[in-house]
């Protein structure tokens, strides 16, 4: 193939591929996302370590290799040379297979996730995702949903009361909090009148980003997704000071290892699936340049570049909150994920579906000016919900305020046991 | 992507899938430890989800692992998980000789009439209004356009009733669950 062939493309180069084409470029996009992720993964280790020093204003791994980039490297050799030790009374298959379990949900979603415009090629228009299914959203929350049994087993077969504890907190939350991604992401599908990621993209670049237009929807998802992912303040799985470390306790060495690149798998599809759903995946925000004419090799790149731009802001955000909010108490985890996030998601799912149907009776077509009409709405429900409803009133009852005589009779009941105990010391 | 291998690769997957749900879903009833047990019934619904979605039933194919696998399954094992029951040798049901027997009776008499009644009956096509076809499944509703629309319309009061029988279900577990804790 000459240099001039790939950028002289005929009609041929907008068409579906051949079969032979089809399946060759399939494999070949399987590899490169993989890789691309598990290198994207190491470094977002790497990256959560300078970044959490950076923010709490130390130096972080910053010796091996040129500002410390090669420390992942010697992780991960440290992590295979290090001897694996298996606990007793264990069941051993379970042991064994509960670390696959975790990792392989985390990596399936890449799936279904388009990440550029198509590429126009000599052999056809290859699509920049890998399986381009008809059914992609519902894949991903499938996926999503089984990414529990990993954590659930590794506890269960550990045989040991604080991994066992871990993984029970794991599929309550992670049961709990589904219910409110599904709910939370019905609003989108309102909107694209679709469940193919394609045509999902395809409405926000027409009618505007859902964050804007979705945007207490994009609240309800961000939350869960942190939820999803056990990051903190949601990482109540395996929480340190109450539980070792949870669900991976027992574990050792690259079995060990394989959970943590599990949950910065997650991280990383979490993000992609925000991106997806509420930033327009790989639109390029102020310009139609690169949704209309032909497809290029040009627009392939930069629709690239944008995708990889917004995920890679998630990522830091989801490293940011790590190192700045504290852990949520268990049963203030509960009440968020069934008290307010799925009730306030149903309600929303009924704001949206009546305003898209009114707006559909009054004849507007689906573009700009639906979008224009659904941001001066959402905008008017994120103050009332922000502004009016919060404050300790309805939205916040992790930490609601307690009235003048609760916070009265508590402080007598420490003064009255403070007083006892002197006592008996004396 | 029509050619000639197509209906060769159909094929093998159709058995691979077959097989590996009727495996599974012996060792599902066979297995003592619960875990395991429910274990094997997620690798049938897994396998089941194949088949759907080898039948262009995308939709059935994903909700089997969205609903089964995902919800149920996962619910099933944190209540087994939660009881932490005991050695798999103490809570086996199989009760003796006789028991046996009579179960594997009825386990042959039941074989026999799926059997009786496949030779002269015909399985009924599927009355939907309308097949979906790749053109209502390439258009704007896309995919799930096809259930929805005979779900939400023509079947509606079916749907609505149904919905309402679930909602009966839940508030008769909550009722349940508030007695047993007030007669603590």
């Amino acid at each position: 193939m000459t240099h001039a062939s790939l950028f002289a493309l005929d009609a041929t180069s907008q068409m579906d591929p051949t079969t032979g084409v089809f399946i060759l470029a399939s494999i070949v996009k399987m590899i490169a996302i993989f890789t691309l992720v598990m290198v994207g993964v190491a470094y977002t280790t790497f990256a959560e370590r300078r970044i959490s020093a950076w923010i709490q204003d130390r130096h972080g791994p910053n010796r091996v290799g040129p500002l410390g980039l090669f420390q992942v490297l010697a992780d991960g050799i440290k992590n295979l040379m290090k001897e694996e030790t298996y606990p007793s009374e264990s069941n051993l298959a379970l042991f064994i297979l509960a670390p696959a379990l975790a990792f392989i949900p985390a990596m399936l979603t890449w799936a279904v996730i388009p990440f550029a415009s198509p590429l126009p090629t000599p052999w056809g228009r290859i699509d920049m995702v890998v399986a381009d299914l008809p059914v992609g959203f519902l894949f991903t929350l499938a996926i999503s949903s089984i990414g529990v049994y990993g954590l659930a087993l590794a506890g269960w077969s550990s045989n040991n009361k604080y991994a066992l504890l871990g993984g029970l907190r794991a599929s309550a939350q992670m049961i709990s909090y589904e219910i409110a991604m599904g709910m939370s992401t019905v609003c989108v599908l309102l909107l694209s009148g679709n469940v193919h990621l394609t045509e999902i993209i395809k409405q926000q670049s027409t009618m505007g980003w859902n964050v804007f237009l979705l945007s207490i929807a994009f609240f309800l998802f961000l939350i869960a997704a942190f939820a999803e992912t056990n990051r903190v303040p949601f990482d109540l799985p395996e929480a340190e000071s109450e539980l070792i470390a949870g669900y991976h306790t027992e574990y050792s060495a690259m079995k060990f290892s394989l959970f943590p690149i599990s949950e910065y798998a997650g991280m990383i599809t979490a993000s992609a699936m925000l991106v997806t759903l509420f930033f327009g995946g790989w639109d390029i925000p102020f310009t139609q340049w690169d949704n209309t004419g032909d497809f290029t090799v040009l627009k392939t790149l930069l629709t690239f570049a944008s995708f990889a731009v917004k995920v890679l802001f998630w990522v830091f955000f989801y490293i940011w909150i790590r190192w700045t909010l504290p852990r949520f108490r268990y049963d203030q985890l509960m009440s968020l994920g069934w008290k307010v996030m799925l009730p306030i998601a149903l309600a929303y799912v009924t704001i949206v579906a009546t305003l898209v149907l009114v707006l559909d009776m009054a004849g507007l077509s689906r573009d700009w000016r639906f979008g224009g009409v659904m941001f001066a709405v959402n905008a008017v429900l994120v103050v009332l919900l922000f502004f009016v409803l919060d404050r300790g009133r309805i939205v916040s009852p992790a930490y609601s305020r307690l009235d003048k005589a609760a916070v009265d009779r508590l402080r007598a009941v420490t003064a009255a046991r403070a007083a006892l105990t002197t006592g008996e010391g004396a | 992507m029509q050619n000639e291998f197509v209906p060769l690769f159909y094929g093998f997957h159709f058995y691979l899938f077959g097989l590996i749900a009727l495996a599974s879903a012996i060792l599902f009833v066979t297995r003592k430890s619960p875990v395991a047990a429910a274990l094997w019934l997620v690798q049938t619904m897994f396998a089941l989800a194949a088949l759907y979605i080898m039948m262009d039933a995308q939709f059935v194919g994903v909700m089997q692992i969205l609903v089964y696998a995902g919800a149920i399954m996962v619910v099933f094992l944190f209540v087994i998980m939660l009881l932490n029951l005991g050695h798999p040798d103490e809570i086996s049901d199989i009760r003796g000789t006789w028991g046996r027997v009579i179960a594997g009776l009825f386990g042959i008499a039941l074989l026999a009439e799926v059997g009786a009644a496949s030779r002269n009956a015909l399985v009924p096509a599927l009355q939907l209004p309308q097949a979906p076809t790749d053109g209502a499944i390439n258009g704007t509703a896309g995919v799930i356009g096809p259930i929805a629309g005979p779900m939400f319309k023509e079947y509606l009061l079916a749907f609505e009733l149904t919905s309402v029988l679930l909602l009966v279900a839940v508030i008769g577990a909550v009722v349940l669950g508030k007695k047993s804790s007030n007669a603590r």
